[in-house]
């Protein structure tokens, strides 16, 4: 063989090579199309209304399937269906619904986070709002709290989007057998805190169980830890420009989150939430500070041994956050959209939807059990009774209390803060992302 | 004008989707990330009247950005160089024709035929501190962190070295920002695993290409097996290793798939890749100008390394 044909055999390698790699790159390359067999469900002759969500398994895929079913039996002409798209925690979904938006081709309706995910992306925008306001005849707005009602609506004080449950994010979630073979009871305060973290630290138990692999999950503890720091109205200030970034209670709330930094697993940048909450389950960690779908983790573990409590320094403050579904300008079916998302904001489609989600529902006069739905458990009763009492607060990690980019750039901040421990510098990280994001 | 004969035609006709496949949507869409790169196109608005440099400026100030050029140049030296001498060690070593040659060949080339997905969650399992080969072996997990170790290899501003560089005034070089991080070392790993094969099928292609003449002769003017090594064989398998470069080179590059499967983007960005940033930039944030700077920057980065590559190939052609 002469050096030539060597080189044409190499060369035959690296097309080969080239194009197989070209190949594996496209085929993974996130937010591909996402089912229609749902559709398929639909009875020929109906109306057909696309719900774009990132639901797809579990008790929120179940919850809007069977709020889907009871619709469609009350309006035999119209079939809503689930095209849900799964992947990276409802990103690649967005990206998908973000895409058909601009092309003008969008779902009848679409999975959102309440607040500024959605004012900042849909409504409150140069271009103008692509989507519809909602009138009162398909979502009251007395019939929300007004911390809702004030971030479901746009610069032009109308409502946009149909908020179907409600989450809270500052919840401490512990298990009891730990807390009570080592005589210890829920932390109000960080400083208490770091007592009963010390505690278990010394009997070789992980303190805070964290599972960040995405960064989220120690923005969560950070929001905690701020909204202990400022209160309800201080905390809100910090995403409309009332209180500034360079506050020296956020100084504090920088130092508080290094301390319990110091009580996390070490492997925590490669868990996500639910591994994190496994050791809770296990006993290898005493606590962990997440969203209430923890409880819906433990209830699908069948671990019934846990407790909760407002995160330290959070109690009488309700942190919350909710999917909703707002009305596309350009979805092809105004009016049998608008059904749906009458529905939705009702009474019985929030007490059908919310105790498969694992959430409670977002309208106060809810809450009631509807016959052949699944009932409410405990957790959810007790958030309940809170939700009506407590302030409410918005979540900056799940899109409702800043803007995406404004999320990212606090994100970035932390993810260097974590490892890297430096408060001055992280805090005037967070004081040019609120600069950037004009404030 | 000249007619065009029959076989002229058919073939530009067959040409012809093909070219205009590849110049909307390669070209086309190249073209357009840079208008778009040069837009207000942040937010879903799509505002596409120009705004300069601004995207560029804003992403290269930008730390996560800094993190992630750096976490490429790691990744791309580490990769491609041991990838090339495990390669190189492979190929010489089946190259003694030993028993099960073929085997091992197949053996260490299907890595190759899984995706970087499957690699990645293969690697994570086998690298989780609290799992895997910590277990396998019994190492401390306290220590051996792999890829949630958030230590990052630098020259210490406060040491002999770093007090050195600041009085020739590359102070700024001894900061974390042009470390080596240790987390990137488990997916220099796995994509190792995978890509060592490959490059060691090319290599051996070469080294059967290589004629016995050659060695032959070497022998009889009395070199030794490691001169014949380093002075026949070596610079023979010179146009095979820049080809290998530049694959897994553009491959490193763009490195995504392994990165969002195993670590995502680790300990303080530690194994973070501008294909991640730009996905998020774009797709999460709305921030659709920025995004495509990034994807502009990427390019370049990869044409590079790509282009002159393309040019020698051309120039061996024409001489050939």
């Amino acid at each position: 063989m002469t050096i030539n044909k060597v080189r044409a055999l190499g060369a035959a390698i690296a097309a080969i090579a080239l194009a197989t790699a070209a190949c594996g790159g496209a085929s993974t390359a996130p937010g591909s199309a996402g089912p229609t067999d749902a559709a398929a469900a639909c009875a020929a002759g109906t109306t057909k209304i696309e719900v774009q969500s990132w639901w797809t398994t579990g008790g929120e895929a179940t919850g809007l399937q069977k709020l889907f079913d009871q619709f469609n039996k009350d309006n035999p002409t119209l079939c809503a269906y689930n095209a849900a798209i799964a992947g990276g925690a409802g990103t690649a979904a967005q990206a998908v619904i973000k895409s058909r938006t601009l092309a003008g081709n969008p779902p009848d309706t679409f999975q959102v986070h309440m607040g500024h995910e959605l004012l900042d992306t849909y409504v409150n925008i140069s271009a103008g709002s692509v989507l519809s306001p909602l009138d009162s005849s398909i979502i009251d707005p007395s019939k929300f709290p007004a911390g809702v009602v004030s971030i479901i609506s746009g610069s032009d004080g109308k409502v946009y989007t149909v908020p179907v449950n409600i989450h809270r994010a500052n919840e401490l979630w512990y298990n009891k057998k730990v807390f009570t073979d080592n005589n210890l009871t829920p932390p109000k305060t960080w400083a208490d805190f770091k007592t009963v973290a010390d505690a278990l630290k010394a009997k070789n138990i992980t303190p805070l169980a964290l599972g960040d692999n995405g960064i989220w999950a120690t923005g969560m503890v950070f929001e905690t830890i701020l909204i202990g720091e400022l209160g309800a109205n201080g905390f809100n200030g910090l995403w409309t420009g009332a209180t500034k970034w360079t506050d020296p209670k956020v100084t504090d709330a920088l130092t508080t989150l290094k301390m319990v930094l110091g009580y996390v697993n070490t492997d925590h940048s490669s868990l996500s939430w639910d591994q994190a909450n496994q050791l809770v389950i296990d006993g290898k960690a005493g606590m962990t500070i997440m969203g209430d779908w923890a409880n819906g983790d433990y209830v699908a573990k069948k671990f019934a041994d846990y407790g909760w409590a407002p995160a330290p320094g959070n109690d009488g403050i309700y942190q919350a956050l909710a999917d909703s579904f707002p009305l596309p300008a350009k979805a092809p079916d105004q009016d049998a959209v608008k059904k749906l998302l009458t529905f939705m904001a009702s009474q019985v489609g929030q007490d059908i939807f919310n105790p498969y989600k694992g959430s409670i529902p977002a309208r106060i006069d809810a809450g009631q059990a509807v016959s052949g739905v699944l009932a409410y458990n405990d957790y959810q009763k007790s958030a309940m009774v809170d939700w009506k009492s407590d302030t409410v607060v918005p979540s900056m990690e799940h899109g409702a209390a800043a803007a995406p980019a404004w999320k990212s750039a606090v994100e970035a901040a932390l993810t260097t803060f974590v490892t890297g421990g430096d408060v001055a510098a992280t805090q005037t990280a967070l004081v040019a992302a609120a600069t950037a994001a004009g404030h | 004008m000249r007619r065009l004969s029959r076989d002229r035609i058919v073939s530009i006709a067959l040409l012809m989707p093909a070219v205009l496949a590849i110049g909307v949507f390669v070209y086309g869409m190249i073209g357009w990330s840079l208008w778009v790169s040069l837009s207000k196109a942040n937010d879903l608005s799509f505002d596409m009247r120009l705004n300069g440099l601004a995207n560029y400026i804003a992403v290269f100030n930008n730390i996560r950005f800094q993190l992630d050029l750096r976490n490429t140049v790691v990744f791309t030296i580490c990769f491609v160089g041991a990838s090339l001498v495990i390669g190189l060690l492979l190929a010489n070593l089946l190259d003694r024709r030993i028993r099960g040659e073929a085997f091992f060949r197949s053996l260490f080339l299907f890595p190759l035929a899984i995706s970087f997905i499957v690699t990645g969650v293969v690697w994570k399992w086998l690298l989780t501190p609290s799992a895997g080969v910590n277990i396998l072996f019994g190492l401390d997990q306290a220590t051996n962190r792999w890829f949630t170790d958030p230590t990052v290899l630098h020259i210490a501003a406060d040491s002999d070295a770093g007090r050195f560089m600041a009085s020739i005034g590359l102070g700024g070089l001894a900061s974390s920002e042009f470390g080596i991080p240790i987390a990137l070392m488990s997916l220099v790993i796995a994509a190792v695993w995978q890509m060592s094969g490959f490059v060691m099928a090319l290599y051996l292609a070469a080294l059967r290409g290589i004629p016995d003449e050659l060695r032959e002769a070497a022998r009889v003017d009395g070199a030794s097996e490691w001169q014949l090594f380093r002075r026949v064989i070596l610079p023979l398998l010179a146009p095979v290793t820049v080809t290998a470069v530049i694959i897994l080179g553009h491959i490193s590059l763009k490195i995504y798939d392994l990165q969002q499967a195993m670590t995502k983007q680790g300990p303080g960005f530690a194994t973070d890749f501008p294909a991640s940033y730009m996905w998020q930039t774009a797709f999460n944030d709305n921030e659709f100008a920025k995004g495509a700077a990034v994807g502009i920057v990427m390019l370049v980065l990869v044409a590079t390394l790509i282009v002159p590559y393309l040019i020698w190939n051309r120039r061996q052609d024409v001489t050939r």
